[in-house]
């Protein structure tokens, strides 16, 4: 960053056109003097004061007051329901997301959803205010729905609730029912709903109770006496795009008939033609409702999916399967069932990737090998992430997973303690970002890995930060690679091994002082 | 198309996608500005439609996000289930200096995570509770205020005896705001429901609470920087410019501001207001109050910035007039310099903007600085003072557009054919995929800042950059004809 003072009011006649921005404007003189100035109003406390506090909340004392916290939630780590519901909705053919409820929360499940895509994200909201939280949001879904149905013109309309709609009581199935009856849209129009309160679970029951809704909705009645030799596929509330055409790519080697439910890798990942299509959802409504005649269904996230698995068993009477083909042998284990249940031997093409990816591992693992590691994320995504870093030979140390659940802390556990590796991991479950920052200033790990939340942990503790993970706001395009599948692993491994190798770089660079191993060659 | 009546053709053409009854309603939130008239001649601040697409917030993103949020030096509290706090987390980019986490919390995301046990009991056992755990772990901070979400109203909790309590025990602020996302029609009744928290809980104790600083003595210059939240930086260059003309910024409001600046804002001889629209009616009850003049001033671009330092120093006296003065002129060459870089690169470009609080009117001189055209513009959710001085910006003929669609803004944009759409983060990949420019108003597109001499700089850039982007010329491949 440049320091010279090169925009000074009393010397500014040169006439060129410079453009300064706040990368470099405001670490100029000119305004570190008035940020100086400014200090004087601030009723600030002294810089003594604010380095000692500092200092203080970096010990093991600050952490057992930050860890007997009850009430107060810092950071965490999780979304609310609707943000899921809205998600999953979108990998359907034609469908409108729908919240009924307040408008803001629709502004943000938008914006946020766009921040990590860079896609547009479009959904609808009952827009309820003071009046419908006294009297009830019917009149509001009677008007929404017969707006939404005409002007956006969707093949089906995916409603949720929000928090105001759920304290309320609103009655959805009734109120969709008085809505088609009073001809806002026609009696065989599909309106899945679910209700998404925020104050039960998170983002990931979002989704699951939505997709729930979404199935039963589109299967009624379709139940064949035979199976349509098929099978599903669910990859939970994953962010990777990449992921879904991973997977279909993999399932097409193995000719294998599929239905992807929700498909949403186009909705997040249009290709740019000069023209705006509000619908991209690929999953066709006539393949959802026929997935109920399926040979059974894989789930890739087991804690984000519970309930729609537990209804595809019992209700559809099919067989389900929980795959996490993340690394290698989460992967093996997948591909040696895909092989099993089609009858066919394992593609060429896959056991060359396999062994490309496993090469690239051998190739680097001295880097990572015992380096001690801190992640936190969802309980699915961090399990593929656990079983790729022990595969590795790393130490995963903090695992924190605000939005835990004590089946997963029991299966996680198992799989940390037979591993050499993973002797001296712990699951925070419950835990958020501020309790990770005690973790981490107290026992220090050489690498952290999430989402883009994580750079604040980053500059505080200034350990590297690798973004995997949901939201990614401060990184481009990450979520067009595939992390998923062998090619997924050498995408994991590249990134990880890459960020290590900067930060090693970043350590050796400054002349004649520590750039003795500044090297060429890693 | 160009004259007014072609484009109130395009405004009835484009309502008959909807329902009657929803196309009665919108058909009052459109129109054309016609010369000589004062009043852009929409309806504003009324409900959403319901079902359609509205970019609109709520009244916490109003208070949470907008007004109390950038306060620096305090924790802001979003009292209830998880989800706004998380959506509104570092989402706007006001700018500050200080040490996160230890004597500053503006990207922190503080939030009492109701559960259904919350919903069932109450929530207020809880939110005293809190209280004290960011005592014990935030020991620097200056104060609380509690951000209620949508349940907090509906289940009837006292926020309010909580707040009163909780400042008693701990010396320090508690100020509940009542912004609970239901109330009223967009974040515009967060903005007002903020500035009534500062009147009636903040100002009152005003004395007690402030820090004068070592040897204060008040100034017939000292002055408020009012609604400058400090995206991208822009108070800055605002108060430098501010002090450049001789004048004391005792305090900026919220951008990068602390809780001590609120408690001196009435100290001051004279409150500047940016975005009107979110904190004037904390400027009018200090007029009433404390016999406090505000002034609103507008530093996009060179013609405006000069606008508004002669208008601001035509309040004081000789010295301060002379000095604004010598600033223009200082300026003057740099900026000419930036318009003959930019502009011919830019001249006769068309515009249609569509924002919050005060760029809708405020940004549109800082595009004709550099030879643009703004066909279209209207608020999320401005009232209906806002649209009476957009008129004073406004040409003839520009399409006014109030709480627009999503479904209306594409349609419009595909008659009129614009050259740059300047509108949010929402907006953005929309435009995008029809292979129009866009830059992002609310947030600057993650640049900025825009305020002031420097800001001009960076928005002429940014205007360059966007509408000049050799990508857009890559959308078409070469094997089909359109």
């Amino acid at each position: 960053m440049t320091q010279e003072n090169t925009n000074n009011l009393n010397t500014s006649n040169v006439a060129e056109a410079k453009v300064q921005d706040h990368f470099d404007l405001f670490h100029t003189d000119t305004y570190q003097e008035l940020f100086e100035y400014k200090r004087q109003f601030e009723g600030a406390h002294s810089p003594e004061e604010v380095a000692r506090i500092a200092e203080w909340t970096k010990t093991w004392d600050y952490r057992e007051k930050n860890f007997a916290r009850e009430a107060l939630t810092i950071n965490p780590a999780k979304a609310c329901q609707p943000l899921g519901s809205l998600f999953v909705a979108a990998g359907f053919e034609g469908t409108l997301p729908y919240s009924h409820g307040s408008q803001g929360c629709v502004a943000y499940f938008r914006s946020h959803l766009t921040r990590n895509f860079k896609e547009p994200f479009q959904a609808v909201s009952s827009s309820m205010t003071e009046d419908a939280a006294v009297f009830g949001g019917l009149k509001n879904m009677i008007d929404g729905l017969a707006n939404s149905y005409q002007l956006y013109k969707p093949k089906m309309i995916a409603l949720c609730t929000t928090c105001m709609a759920e304290v309320i009581g609103d009655d959805l199935g009734a109120f969709i029912q008085t809505s088609k009856q009073e001809g806002s849209i026609p009696e065989d129009f599909p309106v899945p709903y679910a209700h998404t309160p925020s104050f039960v679970g998170s983002h990931i029951t979002g989704y699951d109770n939505m997709l729930k809704g979404i199935l039963e909705c589109l299967s009624e009645g379709k139940k064949q006496e035979t199976t349509n030799g098929k099978y599903n596929f669910n990859l939970g509330f994953d962010p990777y795009v990449g992921n879904i055409r991973e997977l279909k790519r993999i399932l097409n080697l193995f000719d294998l008939d599929y239905t992807i439910l929700s498909d949403n890798s186009d909705t997040f990942d249009a290709p740019n033609t000069g023209e705006f299509q509000m619908y991209n959802g690929l999953t066709t409504l006539e393949e959802a409702g026929d997935s109920i005649n399926a040979e059974g269904t894989f789930f890739f996230q087991k804690y984000t999916t519970p309930k729609t698995q537990e209804y595809i068993g019992k209700e559809w009477g099919q067989q389900t399967f929980n795959f996490r083909p993340f690394g290698i042998r989460g992967t093996d284990e997948f591909i040696t069932k895909l092989s099993e249940i089609t009858g066919k031997p394992v593609p060429q093409e896959l056991i060359d990737e396999r062994g490309r990816a496993v090469d690239a591992m051998n190739d680097s693992q001295a880097w990572i090998h015992g380096k001690r590691v801190a992640l936190y994320g969802d309980p699915d995504h961090v399990f593929g992430l656990v079983n790729f870093l022990l595969e590795l030979g790393a130490e995963p140390v903090h695992i924190v997973v605000t939005n835990s659940n004590p089946e997963f802390e029991k299966e996680l556990q198992a799989v940390l303690s037979a591993s050499p590796y993973g002797k001296d991991a712990t699951i925070w479950g419950k835990k958020d970002l501020w309790h990770l920052r005690s973790l981490m200033f107290t026992e220090p790990v050489d690498l952290l890995i999430g989402n883009s939340y994580g750079k604040y942990l980053w500059r505080d503790t200034k350990t590297p930060l690798v973004r995997i993970g949901y939201p990614i706001f401060d990184r481009h395009h990450l979520h067009r690679y595939e992390t998923l599948g062998y090619r997924g692993t050498l995408n994991l491994h590249n990134w990880i091994i890459n960020t290590i190798l900067d930060e090693l770089d970043r350590n050796t660079i400054i002349p004649a002082k520590t750039d003795i191993s500044f090297d060429l060659i890693r | 198309m160009t004259t007014v009546e072609e484009k109130k053709d395009l405004i009835k053409e484009v309502l008959e996608a909807y329902p009657e009854k929803a196309a009665k309603r919108r058909a009052k939130h459109l129109n054309v500005q016609e010369e000589s008239k004062s009043d852009c001649g929409v309806q504003s601040n009324k409900k959403s439609v319901p079902g359609v697409m509205t970019t609109r917030g709520c009244a916490y993103a109003g208070a949470k996000g907008v007004v109390w949020g950038p306060v620096k030096d305090m924790v802001h509290l979003s009292h209830g289930p998880v989800g706004c706090g998380y959506y509104s987390w570092s989402g706007r980019r006001n700018y500050y200096i200080g040490t996160t986490g230890v004597d500053t919390f503006g990207t922190m995301q503080f939030t009492s995570d109701f559960q259904e046990r919350d919903i069932v009991f109450g929530g207020d056992k809880k939110l005293a509770k809190l209280i004290d755990e960011l005592e014990v772990l935030f020991p620097l901070s200056k104060g609380t205020t509690i951000e209620s979400e949508c349940p907090i109203g509906l289940i009837g909790d006292d926020i309010e005896a909580v707040a009163r309590k909780k400042a008693k025990e701990t010396g320090k602020p508690v100020i509940p705001v009542r912004c609970e996302g239901f109330r009223g029609v967009s974040q515009s009744l967060g903005h007002h429901i903020a500035n009534d928290t500062v009147r009636d809980w903040v100002l009152p104790k005003a004395d007690e609470y402030r820090q004068l600083p070592e040897g204060f003595e008040s100034s017939p210059y000292d002055v408020n920087i009012i609604g400058d939240y400090n995206i991208g930086g822009d108070a800055w260059p605002s108060r430098r410019l501010l002090e450049a003309i001789g004048l004391r910024v005792i305090c900026q409001f919220s951008g990068d501001g602390t809780f001590n600046e609120v408690v001196m804002t009435p100290l001051a001889k004279l409150n500047l207001i940016h975005c009107y629209r979110s904190m004037n009616y904390i400027c009018r009850y200090m007029e009433e109050k404390y016999e406090i003049p505000w002034l609103e001033y507008n530093f996009f671009g060179p013609t405006q910035i000069a606008k508004s330092l002669r208008k601001i120093a035509a309040q004081f006296d000789e010295t301060i007039q002379e000095k604004a003065e010598q600033v223009i002129a200082e300026h003057e060459a740099e900026m000419k310099a930036i318009t003959d870089k930019y502009r011919p690169r830019l001249e006769g470009k068309k515009v249609m903007m569509m924002v919050g609080g005060l760029r809708p009117r405020h940004v549109i001189p800082a595009f004709d600085d550099l030879g643009m055209d703004v066909i279209g513009t209207g608020y999320e959710f401005g009232h209906g003072d806002d649209y009476k001085r957009t008129a004073d910006y406004t040409k003839d003929g520009t399409i006014i557009y109030d709480d627009i669609s999503g479904y209306e803004f594409e349609e419009f944009a595909k008659q009129l054919k614009p050259d740059l759409i300047a509108a949010g983060i929402k907006e953005k990949y929309v435009f995008q995929k029809m292979a129009l420019p866009f830059r992002q108003m609310h947030s600057w597109d993650y640049s900025g800042p825009y305020h002031g001499y420097e800001g001009f700089a960076v928005f002429a850039r940014d205007m360059d950059l966007a509408i000049n982007n050799p990508t857009w010329s890559l959308i078409n491949n070469p094997w089909e004809t359109k």
